[in-house]
């Protein structure tokens, strides 16, 4: 196990390194002089290099990766171009509404996916099963940009049950906030909740047909016991897998949904630092999410190797 | 010749359908996507303007089935992009696996998840926005993100090829890993490939479509289905077609595209049929008991 848990280690260590790497990379081609765009109008060339030094760009690029990495090891991830506070307070500031937005969405589509995917699977082949696959599939081709616009035009224009955009900040109270959350949060769930649930009919099925549930069907379960106490448990397994990944992608994916609804959240930041040349913030906030999905795929890794010494086995050798 | 599956006739309808707008478009539309005529803007949907016309008069009808042919030009050779990379990449992983240069597979593979665990959006904005907006850059950006999803997926299926024994044969009567790859296990897992292309299609079209939508895909004035949402999105009030019409666009092929792949799976994909009938079979087991 202790072999098994150095080796993931060890590569996670390597995928992050590679990961920082290819992100500095990226950013140094970006066809655009931070420097000059700080300068604005009044941009001349001897400012732009006074400029330009005093943020470190003139230095070598193997040293500017080096002292970004191990900045940002010691929580240092440097100052905003822009807005000139650092970076780490800032993607502080955005994380109280991006994680707490992924974290509401991933638990609406979660509550949606699991009843409607069994539900879809104990029906299998019938009217109900149909009809929410079918649902499923409309879910899975809607995009939530789209979706999100539409509930806007429902329930900000038509219905007036929510406001259109905007953050009251946490200091608000947490109904205004949630209350705030509530359309992007759908908006982000519902093509997930689409795909979950057919992983859950999937899985499901599957499990129908394992020799624990018929034996649990001959000690005298009824079907719906059996599939409860017995199937849930072990249909939720890839059914975890999918959600560990969709965390990481919903944090990643509110950033057009972010931009729709005004949320100053992580993913508009990311969009605007762009927009703005804005280097340190965009490098940061990537390699943050990038950490995210490794971390987590990481966790997901160890649990199953916890749970299930078969894999453990099979990925140490 | 048995019956197609449901899904598959209604998937098939369906892709057809755009993919013959698509071609259409080239020569004939409706009218000129590019020519203004402010004297009949925001026209309700009727006999002329099947789907209305937009803020500068053009005719939505002709301007989805511009867009909906260039989603489908940037998605089939972003796919193509990724397949053309990732199947050799997953081929050629399975083979060297599979003839004791197990390093080399994990080097790969281990690149593969490097690729994954960058949210494959914001990189595809990255990209677009480091490089420039347009056709092309969108292109290169969902098609990097498929090269994994095919690398990992031949790779899977080239592996449980290796062991079988007209594999064994061919490699006794001296052929190399290459041929081999190609000449035998390519051929085997083109099914699953063709479906998996299905999907990643449906996929590209909504990635091309969200990039379009935030400005860093198709540029003006070639029309775009992403950037007629984002137009239509401060007219939506008083003009609901302008919004309705291109995302009902993208959804329906979307949903033709899936169900095409689900169809297909289920027709070429002999394990999986047997494994239905047998889940059938026990259900009416548990009927019986």
């Amino acid at each position: 196990m202790i072999h098994f848990v150095l080796k993931r280690l060890a590569s996670l260590v390597l995928t992050l390194l590679v990961a920082t790497g290819v992100i500095f990379i990226m950013i140094e081609v970006v066809p655009g002089d931070p420097a000059a765009y700080m300068m604005g109008l009044s941009n001349n060339a001897e400012a732009a290099d006074a400029l330009r030094s005093q943020m470190g760009l003139d230095a070598p690029a193997w040293d500017r990766y080096k002292s970004w990495v191990s900045g940002m090891i010691a929580g240092d991830f440097g100052i905003s171009y822009t807005y000139r506070i650092p970076v780490s307070e800032l993607v502080g500031d955005r994380m109280m509404v991006s994680v707490p937005l992924t974290i509401y969405a991933l638990i609406l589509s979660t509550i949606i996916a699991i009843p409607v995917g069994v539900i879809a699977a104990s029906k299998r082949g019938s009217i109900v099963d149909t009809g929410l696959m079918g649902f499923a599939q409309i879910g899975v081709a809607i995009p939530n940009f789209w979706f999100a616009i539409l509930l806007v035009l429902l329930f900000s224009t038509s219905l007036q049950w929510f406001s259109a955009g905007g953050f009251p900040g946490w200091d608000a109270g947490i109904v205004e906030c949630l209350k705030a959350l509530t359309l992007p949060a759908i908006s982000l769930a519902l093509p997930q909740a689409a795909i979950l649930s057919r992983v859950m009919r999937t899985s499901m099925l599957d499990v129908m047909n394992e020799d624990y549930i018929r034996t649990a069907r001959a000690k005298g379960l009824t079907k719906r016991q059996a599939l409860i106490r017995h199937g849930l448990r072990n249909a939720m397994i890839p059914v975890l897998t999918i959600l560990g990944l969709q965390f990481s992608f919903l944090l990643a994916g509110g950033i057009i949904i972010e931009s729709i609804f005004s949320l100053p959240g992580l993913g508009r930041l990311v969009f605007q630092s762009i927009a703005q040349r804005d280097l340190i913030v965009v490098k940061s906030i990537v390699t943050l999410l990038v950490f995210a999905v490794v971390m987590i795929t990481f966790i997901v890794d160890m649990a199953y190797a916890v749970v299930d010494p078969r894999l453990r086995e099979g990925n140490s050798k | 010749m048995k019956k197609l599956p449901l899904n598959l006739t209604i998937g098939l309808i369906l892709t057809f359908m755009f993919v013959f707008m698509a071609a259409l478009s080239f020569v004939w539309t409706p009218y000129d996507v590019t020519a203004l005529d402010i004297g009949s803007k925001f026209l309700a949907p009727n006999f002329q303007h099947l789907f209305g016309t937009d803020h500068f008069g053009r005719d939505v009808f002709s301007m989805v089935m511009v867009g909906a042919r260039n989603a489908i030009a940037v998605s089939l050779v972003a796919v193509g992009i990724g397949m053309a990379i990732g199947v050799p990449l997953g081929l050629w992983s399975a083979a060297t696996r599979m003839n004791g240069y197990g390093l080399m597979d994990e080097a790969l593979m281990r690149g593969n998840d490097l690729i994954f665990a960058f949210p494959s959006l914001l990189m595809a904005i990255m990209i677009t926005a480091v490089f420039g907006p347009g056709a092309i850059n969108a292109i290169i950006a969902i098609g990097i993100f498929n090269i994994p999803v095919f690398a990992r997926m031949t790779r899977g299926a080239a592996l449980g090829l290796w062991s079988r024994e007209y594999i064994m044969a061919a490699r006794v009567s001296g052929k190399s890993m290459m041929r081999i790859s190609y000449e035998h296990i390519l051929p085997n897992i083109l099914n699953i490939l063709i479906v998996q292309a299905t999907i990643q299609f449906s996929i590209a079209i909504i990635a091309e479509a969200a990039l379009s939508y935030v400005g860093l895909g198709t540029q003006p004035p070639m029309p775009s289905l992403g950037r007629m949402l984002n137009e239509a999105q401060t007219m939506i009030f008083f003009a609901p077609w302008l919004g309705f019409v291109p995302g009902g666009a993208i959804v329906t092929m979307v949903i033709g595209l899936n169900l095409l792949g689900d169809g297909l799976r289920d027709l070429l994909d002999p394990k999986l049929r047997i494994r239905a009938a047998q889940t059938r079979k026990g259900e009416d087991n548990n009927v019986t008991t």
